[in-house]
């Protein structure tokens, strides 16, 4: 086991080109920004991930793939829209709100036109359909950590999939660090979050673990540090991938597909970004604490309720898991520890039977206590690792509720504001200012149009909310219970390997003459 | 204080039901059998029922019993060490003193922290710690119990004056606990014997025989002490474990009780599951507890009397070569020759009497040691077998209904 966990050497030269990342090259900034400016003509979306991908595509020296680069890409644009019928109308519509950056939701309307919007929530619920019974065959394993760069070393994790038909490549590998993922979890929560989708939280950085690394200490944490890391964004990415939305969004699909990403350096913390950040979140918990809201749905009520309740019992569970990890790993060191004692009293031990049998028992204490350790790392990583993560996710959850009140909240500042208009315009009927009047009935007209968008954002908001629970609170139950049943497997093992080792002592007990 | 439990059991201390952990070749003789059969904790002291049966004449009675306190049982021991005439033998370590403390201070702590708890939480953690102090308090009466039996099978200790006003006498010994004084006294006589034992174990012995025992012993009771301490240490970490599984369980039936989906049933299942698995984990540490960690602890306690037998010697020794110079010189000067003779005679003999049944002594150690490690690692290899094969039985059973489930 101890030597799985050390990460594998520095990559060989094949790697080379990777190098580059680290000198910071700018060219991939291009890209950036033409996925996120707005686009008022909305030109055909899929062409738009082709755009930004192709622009990759002569630069590309891509070594995991066979195909010529050009060809990939132009492979990509002809699969995305010669899909199966289902997925048609949602890709020529779906990508369109999403690309839209966060901007005040006002502005969707004029931009998309109801038609549209209304095309998009049935294809939603098409997706839903769809996802009741497919069978998901994506499978993403992120491996091989690989430290790449010498002055500032940063570590590489590459990950290969088999995919679904929407992918050009059944297996792909490619290699993203770790900001990588930070970066498209963060570019995936402006999108998403405010419109009511839980979207899966990233792993969480460490300064501590990653300098460690960084300063090249080959030592046991250091390497229980990558391998924590590393399972923690496949896991990460594997539920953003199974999220049907998140799927279809093409900075997921670039993510996934295209050879080099640009540098997110907004997920560092103390840029600029990163502040902002802190100064929402702080807004945010102010703005809770003030908004009360007429719940007229007791479904969202109980929902809340529940989900507080789960995320108590979750923490607690999660914090007596992570005791018992840490007392299983003591138990292996002293029983190691242990093990070496009674080699040495049975050195001195000048009965020779005895002294046969007390060796026999440093060696079963031995293998006890690796069995410890395993026992310990199944702990870790099936059980303490799934708890952790649906902490996290819950967090999301709650987030995802909180959205919904702002947008009540918003909804009714907004239907306050049109009233004040409306007393203003009566006022000014008698006032004889024909110009402010215009302007006032103007205003009105405006107003009146967000208080109806306002309410139908808070709709589409609840709606959304339902489905992503009903979805969420499925991925719990299948989550759990395939993990329940692994761990206990895991206990299973080792006492079959306990009553083996035991079984093997006990003749040289008794052969004690 | 109150609140302690007073763990008293008429049949629950009999040789049979509890057996000795650790010596094996006891086997009784008819003429005297001696054993702890009732125990009364108390306060803070633990009154234990000394029961004896006896065919030999210097009885009043064939059966009979009286009640002893710890103090008494020191008094024995160190009556024993003291007598010159047993300065050949290796006298059976006393019983350590029983201590409560720890298990005290947790039950006090746990009714401190009632409040922060659930009512079953609290009512469990009673429930295991009033069975903690109910193991301790066996393992204290199972020591006091060996050392009477050790005492009685030794040919020459079991006539001992003292120990038959022990066994017999009831009424109060009278015995006080040493105090202050006294206990400093002690301390200084044992800074001066471990002095003094270093000068004598310097001293080479002709005898092979006694210069192998004494450099095995030595390394012996030092590893002896570094596994019984590294054992004490495993277990600990085995009984956190285990309550950390509790806790766990716990939490799950919560969740199990709290959630509407499918998973409710896997998490009361699991629940349910870890309470037993905890409860197996536990003996699993107890029993290690008895059949390891105690025995270490004892055979710690032997080689040290068997080292303490190996000094006396040693002095003995020292003492007959000091008595031959002396004589020599007395010689030499033709001056107090006669003293120095006897001196000298008194010194050959004491010396002589000691190697003869030291001698029988260590074989006797080894004899005794033998076979109480290997009962105690037979046992326990069986009992760790049980327990796992009834471990996986309960985690197969549940992992076929989940399945089932599924």
């Amino acid at each position: 086991m101890a030597a799985e966990m050390e990460p594998p050497p520095l990559g060989d030269a094949g790697q080379t080109d990777f190098r580059e990342i680290e000198d910071g090259e700018g060219f991939f900034v291009s890209t950036v920004t033409t996925l996120e400016s707005p686009e008022p003509s909305s030109p055909d979306p899929p062409s738009m991930p082709a755009e930004g991908i192709s622009t990759n595509g002569p630069k590309q020296e891509d070594i995991s793939l066979d195909d010529d680069p050009e060809d990939l890409f132009a492979e990509a644009t002809e699969e995305v829209s010669l899909d199966s019928p289902e997925r048609e109308p949602i890709l020529s519509d779906g990508p369109s709100p999403a690309i839209t950056p966060v901007t005040p939701t006002a502005m969707l309307t004029p931009r998309m036109g109801l038609g549209t919007a209304e095309m998009f929530e049935r294809s939603l619920d098409e997706i839903e359909e769809d996802d009741s019974g497919d069978t998901f065959d994506m499978h993403i394993a992120v491996s091989d950590p690989e430290k790449v760069g010498t002055f500032n070393t940063v570590l590489m994790y590459s990950y290969i999939k088999t995919s679904m038909t929407i992918f050009s490549k059944n297996e792909t590998t490619v290699r993203r660090r770790f900001s990588d993922f930070l970066g498209l979890h963060s570019k995936l929560a402006s999108r998403y979050l405010h419109i009511g989708y839980i979207v899966p939280p990233a792993p969480e950085k460490s300064i501590v673990g990653m300098t460690k690394v960084k300063v090249g200490k080959e030592d046991l944490s250091s390497a229980e540090f990558v391998e924590k890391r590393r399972s923690a964004l496949e896991r990460y990415l594997m539920r953003t991938v199974k999220h049907p939305i998140l799927l279809k969004d093409p900075d997921v699909m670039m993510f996934l597909e295209s050879s080099e990403l640009p540098r997110a350096v907004s997920t560092q913390a103390l840029s600029g970004a990163g502040i902002l950040r802190m100064v929402n979140k702080a807004a945010d918990a102010v703005n809770k604490m003030t908004i009360k809201m007429n719940e007229s749905d007791a479904w969202f009520e109980e929902k809340h309720q529940q989900f507080e309740n789960l995320d108590l019992q979750l923490r607690k569970l999660h914090a007596s898991v992570e005791c018992l990890v840490c007392h299983r790993k003591e138990l292996s060191v002293n029983t190691a520890s242990f093990a070496k004692s009674a080699a040495m009293l049975g050195n001195s031990e000048d009965h020779t039977a005895l002294s046969r049998a007390l060796s026999q028992l440093a060696e079963v204490e031995e293998k006890i206590d690796q069995l410890h350790q395993d026992q310990a790392y199944a702990d870790f990583y099936l059980f303490s690792e799934l708890l952790g993560d649906y902490v996290r996710l819950i967090t999301a959850v709650k987030g995802v509720f909180d959205h919904r009140m702002k947008t009540w909240s918003k909804w009714q500042d907004t239907q306050l504001l049109l009233q004040k208009k409306r007393e203003a315009e009566s006022k000014l009927q008698f006032a004889n200012k024909p110009d402010k009047l215009q302007q006032a009935q103007d205003e009105i007209k405006e107003l009146e149009g967000k208080v109806q968008q306002g309410e139908k954002d808070f709709e589409l908001i609840s709606k959304t909310i339902r489905k992503e629970v009903s979805r969420f609170e499925k991925e719990r139950v299948k989550d759990f219970k395939v993990v329940i049943i692994k761990y206990l497997e895991s206990l299973v093992q080792t006492q079959q390997q306990l009553i083996k080792y035991w079984e093997a002592f006990l003749p040289e007990a008794k052969a004690i003459a | 204080m109150e609140g302690e439990p007073s763990p008293r059991s008429g049949a629950g201390f009999h040789q049979g039901s509890f057996p000795l952990a650790v010596n094996v070749d006891l086997q009784t003789d008819a003429t005297l059998q001696v054993d702890i059969s009732d125990a009364l904790s108390e306060r803070d002291k633990v009154k234990f029922t000394v029961h004896t049966k006896s065919t030999l004449p210097n009885f009043k009675q064939n059966e009979f019993s009286v009640v002893r306190q710890h103090e008494e049982f020191i008094w024995l021991h160190d009556s024993f060490v003291e007598n010159e005439e047993y300065a050949g033998y290796i006298i059976p370590p006393a019983p350590p003193r029983p201590d409560f403390d720890a298990s005290r201070e947790k039950l006090q702590k746990l009714g401190e922290g009632e409040g922060s708890m659930t009512k079953e939480e609290f009512t469990k953690m009673k429930q295991e710690l009033e069975a903690e102090y109910l193991a301790i308090f066996k393992k204290t009466v199972a020591m006091h119990e060996v050392f009477l039996c050790r005492v009685a099978a030794h040919p020459v200790l079991r006539k001992d004056m003292n120990f038959h006003v022990f066994l017999e006498y009831n009424q109060d010994l009278s015995v006080r606990g040493k105090n202050k004084r006294e206990k400093m006294e002690d301390f200084f006589k044992n800074v001066v014997k471990s002095a003094d034992g270093v000068l004598v174990a310097g001293v080479k012995d002709v005898d092979d025989f006694f210069e192998h025992e004494k450099t095995f012993l030595l390394e012996y009771h030092n590893r002896v002490k570094d596994a019984s301490s590294k054992s004490d240490r495993m277990i600990r970490s085995h009984k956190n474990a285990a309550d950390d599984i509790n806790r766990i369980a716990s939490t799950l039936y919560t969740l199990g009780t709290q959630d509407s989906t499918d998973v409710c049933k896997f998490f009361l299942k699991v629940s349910e599951l870890f309470e037993k698995t905890r409860k197996i984990e536990a003996r699993v540490a107890a029993d290690e507890d008895l059949k390891l960690a105690d025995l270490l602890k004892y055979y710690l306690r032997e080689s040290q009397a068997a080292k303490d037998l190996l000094y006396r010697r040693g002095r003995a020794l020292v003492d007959y070569e000091n008595a031959n110079k002396a004589l020599d010189k007395a010689r030499a000067k033709n001056k107090d020759v006669l003293q120095a003779e006897t001196s000298q005679q008194v010194c050959c003999q004491k010396f002589e009497k000691i190697s003869e049944s030291a001698k029988q002594e260590l074989i006797d150690f080894k004899t005794r040691r033998v076979a109480a490690f290997r009962k105690n690692l037979v046992e326990l290899a069986e009992l760790e077998l049980k327990h796992a094969k009834g471990n996986l039985q309960l985690l197969q059973s549940c992992v076929g209904v989940l399945k089932g489930d599924t």
